[in-house]
């Protein structure tokens, strides 16, 4: 007990970012705790990725060799199989899409209070767990005490910075018996091919949701026109049919480093911004002078995008 | 086939808000159906209207007051309502488990066959009860579903799960099934005249923690919110002042510096 085992991710042969970062979350929690950092790591080319994971800080890594790619009847499987023999305090998954796929199973299973969506936390002996997260869209970030001796953690990525360097873990191989899964992969299929590469493109003109109706939409393909720029949006504008699924920018979209990113009515939720963050310049226009989005843009206009948006047509015309 | 939809009203914070002890003052917060909710209630009505599905049940864990919004969810299609409130939860935040106790007793009155969740409430953001409820009740689970089709005679839904960066999982999930329902899976309705004045005659049973056979100390939360407030803004961005013509003036400057050209 007092140990933190972390649940890497990995997908289509790639260990994933937020894996490298939940080392880093996980070997803090660890030394407030007083244990040693486990590490899991299950399915796939489990040698290769247990070589990656193997950085400073990790005591001890944990190989499950079952399949190739995610699948949460296995990983539920391996978590508790790895729980029963390191019995941590704290167990931490990625805030991913396939770690909200079996990490609620697990705390679920094993009867551990559950913090999803984690940005930070604060662990002492005398008043326990802290953990940090947002509410309401991002608007407000909260404190929420656990009461528990042992917890389960999903983990945002981006919050904690990536561990480096080469570590001296020991790397053991376990066996996990997983029953036959009623959720069976059949494959993958990429989103988002097309005409257009919002990817390639040096200007993006990105729309959200505040251009409010579908006919506005002229307004700003008008504007992307008159800037010689690619038309892009955030989430709502494609889940509205609006605009086809190549254009989305964000998580589940596409990640788009342009010169120049214009987002025009888009207030900048988490999932968005990590999608376009590595842009060069950005530049905002909202009516809400607390939108999110002002935090990351290099300039921004607080101001009606309909008052805004045609007069900057007319500056290029 | 009997689908249960799991609905949730939530609180939109107005632009500008204050925060009151550990929540936003709820004069400054707008009420809706929980927008990922809508999608789900969609597709539990479409299921419905291609025979599919017998009945669409939709359950929520909340207050009298949320009962206009759910009465939304029946205006769009779906049979009747099962509202869930307690003492116990007044001033309580509500941990994932405690959610799935309520829940589980509302699956073992209507023994669905399919259980239909939004991915996450917009307001809490836990993203977790869906796939934690099927745990409980042994059903099997799909998280962030984009696309479903439903083969009720094979016993499987086809779905799509929408991984990140542009990638989606096509897998095949046993029935029955708790699929968690992400936004863009289908076109949610609008609720027409017709549909609101029936969901006036529909049913929306009240119902207490007594009512399902558990006491307050089955749902007492883990959890305790302990803070509220407004992230500090690290924002070093350039605010451009004036009006309209002023302000597009100036940043058409900074694009022509930025390489912008027609």
């Amino acid at each position: 007990m007092s140990d933190v085992l972390v649940v890497s991710e990995h997908r289509r042969g790639e260990l994933r970012d937020v894996s490298l970062e939940l080392l880093t979350a996980g070997r803090e929690l660890a030394d407030a705790l007083g244990g040693d950092l486990h590490v899991a790591v299950v399915a796939g080319d489990v040698d290769r990725f247990a070589d990656e994971l193997n950085r400073p800080g990790v005591d001890r890594i944990h190989a499950v060799e079952n399949g190739e790619e995610f699948d949460h009847t296995v990983y539920a499987a391996a978590v508790e199989t790895l729980v029963g023999e390191v019995d941590p305090t704290a167990v931490l998954a990625p805030n991913s899409v396939n770690g909200l796929d079996y990490a609620p199973a697990v705390a679920e299973r094993l009867a551990l209070p559950l913090v999803t969506d984690v940005l930070g936390f604060e662990y002492d002996a005398d008043d326990g767990l802290t953990v940090t997260r947002e509410m309401y869209g991002s608007k407000v970030e909260t404190s929420v005490a656990v009461d528990g001796d042992r917890f389960c953690l999903t983990v945002r990525g981006g919050e904690f910075v990536p561990a480096e360097g080469v570590g001296d873990a020991e790397v053991a191989s376990v066996d996990v018996e997983a029953p036959a899964s009623g959720a069976r992969v059949k494959g993958f299929e990429e989103v988002g091919g097309g005409d257009v590469d919002i990817a390639d493109a040096d200007v993006l003109v990105s729309v959200g949701r505040g251009i409010g109706e579908e006919e506005n939409l002229e307004l700003v393909e008008e504007l992307a026109d008159a800037l010689d720029a690619t038309l892009s949006s955030s989430r709502p504008i494609v889940d509205n049919g609006w605009l086809p699924k190549n254009r989305q920018v964000g998580q589940s979209g596409k990640v788009v480093t342009p010169d120049v990113y214009l987002a025009v009515g888009i207030s900048g939720a988490v999932q968005h911004v990590a999608g376009m963050k590595g842009s060069e310049t950005i530049v905002a226009i909202n009516t809400d002078p607390n939108a999110p989005i002002f935090d990351i843009a290099d300039y921004g206009i607080v101001g009606d995008l309909f008052d805004v948006v045609p007069e900057l047509i007319a500056e290029f015309e | 086939m009997k689908v249960l939809v799991t609905v949730k009203e939530v609180g939109e914070a107005d632009d500008d808000f204050e925060i009151e002890g550990t929540d936003i003052a709820a004069s400054d917060l707008e009420y809706d159906l929980n927008e990922w909710d809508d999608y789900a209630v969609e597709a539990g009505v479409q299921l419905a209207e291609a025979g599919i599905a017998d009945e669409v049940v939709a359950v929520t864990i909340g207050p009298e007051r949320a009962e206009e919004t759910i009465r939304m969810a029946l205006a769009k299609g779906a049979d009747r309502a099962v509202r869930v409130w307690d003492d116990a939860f007044e001033g309580s935040f509500a941990d994932v488990s405690s959610k799935v106790d309520v829940l589980e007793a509302v699956v073992d009155d209507e023994e669905p066959d399919l259980v239909l969740s939004g991915v996450q409430a917009a307001d809490t953001a836990f993203g977790a009860t869906g796939v934690a409820l099927a745990e409980r009740i042994g059903f099997e689970h799909a998280a962030v579903v984009n696309d479903l089709e439903l083969d009720a005679d094979a016993g499987v839904a086809n779905v799509h799960r929408e991984l990140e960066g542009g990638i989606e999982e096509l897998t095949e999930v046993d029935l029955p099934a708790v699929l968690t329902v992400q936004t863009g899976l289908n076109e949610p309705r609008y609720a027409s005249l017709r549909g609101i004045r029936q969901a006036q005659r529909k049913e929306i049973a009240a119902t207490d923690l007594d009512d399902l056979g558990l006491a307050p100390a089955d749902v007492e939360s883990a959890l305790t919110l302990t803070e509220m407030y407004e992230p500090e803004s690290d924002s070093d961005a350039e605010i451009i002042e004036g009006d309209a013509g002023e302000a597009a003036g100036r940043l058409a400057e900074v694009l022509r510096e930025k390489g912008v050209e027609a």
